[in-house]
């Protein structure tokens, strides 16, 4: 009873905001700019009236929120996916087109920077997807990108390469999970623990390696070559998609193909059967000749690995050098919706890409001026990440024996 | 394949689980290994399928000494196992629960679904299960579960097919059927080890009867042998199966319920429209498959369950609404079914276990004060008129036998002034001996002219500690009848049919 009602009652609370912010929509024009100049052809930009959108925006949220409504209360069932969906849409469109009514909204720039903040979130929720699916859960998400950022950027530097600072990112990341592995798996102590403990302590160790060391010659430790954007022809030139998805690095086509590849494995092949019956219910694996321990330290263990891909995005991928704790708590992010994509990579991706969007609007809005204080805009992501996991979501249950350590008698 | 256990010896720190077990199952047999529970039989079981190593002795299969250093060895030796506990996935569908560790896969490593639901439909076929390969187990009702259970340990080719405990969850149709079932792995020349605690089941099918006590074998028994007989070998002492009551002489009712109906939290109901009374001096059993609402019954009755509509009266005054400390003022005594999780602080004392329920009011509290020498008293007082096996009044619950838990539930339960006494499956998991002592007290509390409501879940219990008995299916109460009914008739109703 209490569980079905609350979708609809959260789509009307956010239905009250959707109201206030067409009461106070401007009569303005927002311009959308559609097309970049490497297109195969191009769209012209147009202006949009801020109340008009606003008010058919809020027409469509009204229309979900009873349509929610009339499921729950008159059919006793529970609200669709797509209405929640389409609420969803109709919300963003109002927020995005008041945010930025009477100035220019460059459709392409800002995916592409969502996308770019959306890299190591997906890689972080890549790096829960396996660690809880076979039963241990990952806070340590955040320790492993820091970790991935530093070594990367400290490896490349010294080599020149920034191959081998991707592989020294990968190593780092699993070695951080290893630490997660052993404790929680063979030492048994309370996994959400010893991930806080990791964290701390990689933002301690990296800390002081960077005061230490990194700064004390910047040219030899922390200038590491970075990754050069790669345009996939044909693909790259369509139109909005293309300069967002296919002109990229080598780090984001491998982000493509992480989540992919790891879809595939976890409920596609032997291994992920396998794997996602250890995290469900070791015992019943256990009694069919499963190795649990085994199972376990390989899929932590890789997890950190694709976590450390995606801390060496921050170095090498983007910023192009080594920052304290620059990793920001992307690392509980990427724990976000990895639950808010229910612990399924291409879900999780989805959702990567949702907060990467939240927290990309913040930036475009400090560039064009928004009268919208930057605090506000900074609270957004989180503020969309309780609204999304409490309100919409509703009672997800993951991996049945995620969190529980198992105990062979 | 034969198996043989010899000098089989299996200790947990001091406690010796196993003591020298020799058993021998042969080929085209069932073996029954029938004892009471903590008896070993589990444990031995586990050692069997590599679960647990034994200190000491050896395994043979066709003569062959064998080491097991995980189930994995086990299962590739040819022992497959029906677990007590289902080792199944609930997420997972049939099929890939089934071939859970031997996965058919295509290039090495791509699971070959395809291939994984034809073995399933091959092996229902062979047996006549109608399993959905496709189905998520979670759905499943519990007597398919198990035959999914049934086809894992198959899929492996096992000759030697362990059965732990596989009827304590079935109805008694599913019962029958899983018998039929077994007598046909038998006659497929399969060595089977069936283990329970249910004589009449081990009468049914036994080839060949072990009984075990306190890890050790204390002898064989032949099929032929009488379910008092085998008890008392299971016990170590005479035993009387029978519940000794007078026939019940029910006065006015007392207790009446009428259009209950209750929904859980997801908003479908679990009890729909139930109506029945209880008289004074009078037995009423709640039969039926666990599951069907009888959780729910109590809960609703002592102000425990959220969302309820009807009507509950004792002695004239109505329950619903109230909430659980008002209705146990009104004199009801509940034993909840998990008494460890529900009827006991497992960190507490016997002592304070025996004043949860009454921690607000004189004798035991004036003022702000515990009065510790009252409770002293008091506690004594009960261990000794319930026969508490323990170190003293001080002993923590979790260090007692499942049977004295119970026995210090019913000492706390049964000292207030009831006028209502209500149990669910209040010989769960007890020994021969404790089940006899907690039968008396509640037909004594019966005599002494109060309703009682008895939730069992095995019929043999319904039929002899109830005066009537009630049927619940699917939050419904199917019918109630007297506790003569036939086994059968009462087996029928479980699964829903009216009588």
């Amino acid at each position: 009873m209490k569980q079905s009602k609350r979708t609809p009652i959260s789509l009307l609370v956010l239905t009250l905001l959707g109201l206030w912010m067409l009461v106070s929509a401007p009569a303005i024009d927002t311009t959308i700019k559609i097309s970049t100049d490497s297109d195969i052809f191009k769209i012209a930009e147009f202006g949009l009236n801020a109340q008009l959108v606003s008010a058919i925006a809020f027409a469509f949220q009204l229309l979900a929120t009873g349509y929610s409504s009339f499921f729950v209360l008159v059919r006793k069932h529970k609200t669709p996916r797509f209405v929640v969906l389409v609420f969803g849409l109709a919300l963003v469109v109002e927020i995005m087109i008041l945010l930025f009514a009477g100035k220019t909204m460059t459709i392409t720039s800002l995916l592409q920077g969502s996308l770019a903040l959306a890299v190591p979130l997906i890689f972080g929720s890549l790096a829960g997807v396996l660690s809880e699916r076979v039963g241990v859960v990952n806070i340590a998400i955040e320790g492993q990108l820091l970790a991935g950022a530093f070594i990367s950027a400290l490896v490349a530097s010294l080599s020149a390469n920034m191959y081998l600072g991707l592989i020294g990112a990968i190593i780092a990341g699993a070695l951080v999970s290893w630490v997660l592995a052993v404790f929680s798996i063979k030492y048994i102590v309370d996994q959400i623990i010893v991930g806080v403990v990791l964290n701390v302590l990689v933002v301690g160790v990296t800390n002081f390696l960077f005061s230490t060391l990194m700064v004390s010659n910047l040219t030899v430790f922390n200038q590491p070559p970075r990754f050069e954007k790669i345009l996939i022809p044909l693909l790259g030139q369509i139109p909005v998609i293309g300069p967002v998805l296919f002109n990229q690095t080598l780090i984001v086509y491998l982000m493509y193909l992480s989540v992919a590849g790891i879809w595939f494995a976890l409920f596609k092949t032997r291994w992920g059967l396998r794997l996602r019956a250890v995290g469900e219910y070791p015992k019943a694996a256990d009694t069919v000749g499963i190795k649990v321990f085994r199972t376990r330290y390989i899929s932590v263990i890789i997890g950190g690995a694709f976590a450390g891909l995606g801390g060496a995005f921050f170095t090498l991928g983007q910023v192009g050098s080594f920052g304290k704790e620059m990793t920001n708590g992307a690392g509980y992010i990427a724990l976000a919706a990895l639950i808010f994509g229910r612990w399924n990579p291409i879900y999780a991706a989805f959702a990567g890409l949702l907060f990467g969007f939240a927290q990309n609007l913040q930036y475009g809005l400090a560039i064009i001026g928004s009268p919208v204080p930057s605090e506000f805009l900074l609270m957004l992501p989180y503020a969309l990440t309780v609204i999304a996991v409490a309100g919409l979501v509703g009672k997800v249950t993951g991996p049945a024996a995620s969190g529980k350590a198992y105990i062979k008698s | 394949m034969k198996l043989e256990l010899r000098g089989i010896t299996k200790r947990f720190g001091t406690m010796t689980a196993n003591d020298h077990v020799n058993l021998i199952a042969e080929p085209g047999q069932i073996h029954c290994l029938v004892g009471e529970n903590g008896a070993g039989k589990s444990t031995l079981m586990n050692v069997i399928f590599g679960l647990y190593q034994a200190d000491g002795g050896e395994i043979l299969i066709d003569d062959k000494l064998v080491k097991f250093s995980g189930p994995g060895d086990a299962m590739a030796a040819g022992i497959g196992m029906v677990h007590q506990h289902f080792m199944l996935i609930p997420v997972f569908t049939v099929a890939e629960n089934v071939i859970l560790g031997h996965e058919p896969t295509k290039f090495g490593t791509v699971l070959d679904i395809k291939k994984a639901r034809e073995r399933v439909l091959d092996i229902s076929k062979r047996f006549g299960f109608e399993v959905d390969p496709d189905a998520l187990v979670g759905d499943l009702p519990v007597g398919v579960q198990q035959r999914v259970e049934i086809i894992k340990a198959l899929m492996s080719d096992a000759q030697i097919l362990i059965f732990d405990e596989p009827t304590a969850v079935l109805t008694p149709q599913e019962t029958d059927e899983l018998m039929v079932i077994m007598k046909q792995l038998r006659d497929e020349g399969k060595s089977i080890v069936f283990i329970t605690h249910k004589l009449r089941e081990v009468k049914e099918v036994a080839d060949k009867i072990t009984v075990i006590r306190l890890g050790k074998v204390v002898g064989e028994a032949k099929p032929t042998a009488s379910a008092n007989e085998l008890a008392s070998m299971m016990v170590g002492r005479e035993v009387d199966l029978d519940v000794n009551k007078a026939a019940a002489k029910p006065g006015k009712p007392l207790f009446k319920v009428a259009g209950l109906s209750a929904w859980d939290h997801a908003g479908s109901k679990v009890l729909d429209d139930i109506n029945f009374e209880i008289h004074e001096g009078e037995i009423l059993v709640i039969a039926g498959v666990q599951g069907n609402g009888q959780t729910e019954l109590t809960e609703a009755i002592i102000g425990m369950h959220g969302k309820t509509i009807g009507s509950i009266e004792l002695d004239g005054r109505e329950l619903i609404g109230k909430n659980v400390k008002q209705v146990l003022d009104l004199g009801v005594g509940f034993v909840p079914e998990d008494r460890t999780e529900d009827g006991l602080v497992a960190d507490f004392t016997i002592a304070e276990n025996l004043m949860l329920d009454r921690s607000d009011r004189k004798p035991f509290v004036k003022g702000l004060n515990l009065q510790l020498d009252f409770l002293k008293k008091f506690a004594a007082e009960k261990i000794a008129e319930y026969d508490v096996r323990a170190q003293g009044i001080e002993s923590k619950a979790s260090q007692l036998s499942g049977g004295n838990q119970q026995k210090v539930v019913l000492a706390r339960e049964l000292s207030r002034e009831l006028r209502l006494l209500v149990a669910s499956q209040p010989t769960r998991g007890l020994d021969v001996g404790s089940i006899e002592f907690v039968h008396e007290k509640i037909v004594a509390t019966r005599d002494s002219g109060i309703p009682v409501l008895i939730v069992a879940t095995e019929l043999d219990e319904a039929a002899q500690l109830g005066d009537r008995i009630a049927v619940m299916y699917r939050g419904k109460i199917v019918g109630i009848v007297p506790s003569d009914t036939p086994r059968a008739t009462l087996g029928q109703m479980m699964a829903g049919i009216s009588a």
